[in-house]
């Protein structure tokens, strides 16, 4: 429920980003979302279009990339994800079957990339 | 068209005022605990057994949110430390700023540990950074066992996870180790206590978890009491 102060901080950074290219007109944002971001995806779409919807950017594109649970296995080193996107470590390491796992990453809430219209 | 990489964090200025609060309580010496559940887990309730124990010349302060209504601070305040509630009119969560702006009136020095009770929310809370040294999440027993997987957000970020109602267990299909074992399928370092702030139960060792936090001070108030009915004579 977040999710639309969410979206007005993508996109005010991707204003301030296109500002800095004088004439520059945005396109597009792409986001990073992990699993663990406590961010709803669908959510953060429809509040991006509530927000952008007849505005000079209703036709700016979100593209969201989910990001999965990285584990790191305790024993053998290696780092996996968790399958099916599953923001949980109930899986064990897939190399040595370990199932001590540390986490590494997936609550990223960060913006990629813009795409922007240059004159 | 041209790509522009950006890489940075969508709550960049959120995260700009947390590492400033984070600093200046670390310069004053100060832990700051954030406590975060759904509404009614007992936050307010455990902050009030909590105070209860603590002496009057113990430096405590709290901040606690709430969408609307003073009621919090007003409980809290019987206590005696300062408190100052925070409300959002209608936002789900505290923000960085929203702390910023509640201490200002505060000489920080004159804070050993701050306590900030959010908005009653498992959600959006989790992605706001406010400088705290730990988030503290409460589930209470008439709540499900299975919240720490439908809500793995808060429950991976959380330090420590405080059962509470643990009392009314007997009453409850609530099954504590079920409940344990899905707080760790999210988090397997979250650190779990259980307690009752009616009976008392568990109380001594969440006192001795703040005190271990509070750099293994020697306790200064001996058991906390309880303050059972606190919230029902109302």
């Amino acid at each position: 429920m977040h999710e639309v102060g969410i979206a007005s901080s993508i996109l005010d950074a991707a204003h301030r980003e296109t500002a800095l290219r004088p004439g520059a007109k945005l396109i597009s944002i792409g986001v990073r979302i992990g699993v663990l971001s406590g961010v709803d995806i669908d959510a953060l779409r429809f509040a991006f279009e509530c927000i952008t919807a007849e505005t000079e950017d209703e036709k700016v594109v979100l593209t969201t990339e989910k990001c999965p649970r990285v584990n790191r296995c305790e024993d053998c080193g290696d780092e996996f994800s968790s399958p099916q996107l599953s923001p949980f470590t109930d899986a064990p390491c897939p190399r040595c079957h370990c199932e001590r796992t540390k986490f590494v990453s997936g609550d990223q809430l960060d913006i990629a990339f813009v795409e922007v219209e240059e004159p | 068209m041209t790509v522009v990489r950006v890489e940075q964090k969508v709550l960049n200025e959120n995260q700009r005022l947390a590492l400033e609060l984070r600093r200046r309580f670390e310069e004053n010496a100060i832990l700051c605990l954030n406590f975060i559940s759904s509404p009614g887990s007992g936050k307010t309730t455990l902050l009030e057994s909590t105070l209860a124990a603590f002496l009057p010349e113990e430096k405590i302060a709290v901040l606690t949110g709430d969408l609307q209504t003073e009621n919090d601070a007003r409980r809290i305040a019987r206590y005696g430390f300062p408190v100052q509630q925070i409300v959002t009119g209608g936002v789900c969560h505290l923000d960085g700023k929203m702390i910023q702006r509640a201490l200002e009136p505060w000489p920080l020095e004159n804070i050993d540990v701050l306590f900030i009770e959010n908005v009653g929310n498992l959600v959006c809370p989790s992605s706001y950074d406010l400088g705290e040294e730990a988030k503290i999440v409460l589930l209470s027993v008439t709540e499900g066992e299975d919240k720490p997987l439908k809500y793995p957000s808060i429950f991976h970020k959380a330090a420590l996870l405080i059962l509470t109602k643990v009392d009314l267990l007997p009453y409850v299909p609530f099954d504590i180790e079920a409940a344990k074992a899905n707080a760790r399928q999210v988090n397997p370092d979250i650190e779990i206590l259980e307690v009752s702030c009616a009976t008392g139960q568990g109380m001594d060792q969440w006192r001795a978890w703040l005190d271990q936090r509070r750099g293994n001070r020697a306790p200064v108030a001996g058991a906390i009491n309880t303050v059972a009915g606190s919230d029902k004579q109302r």
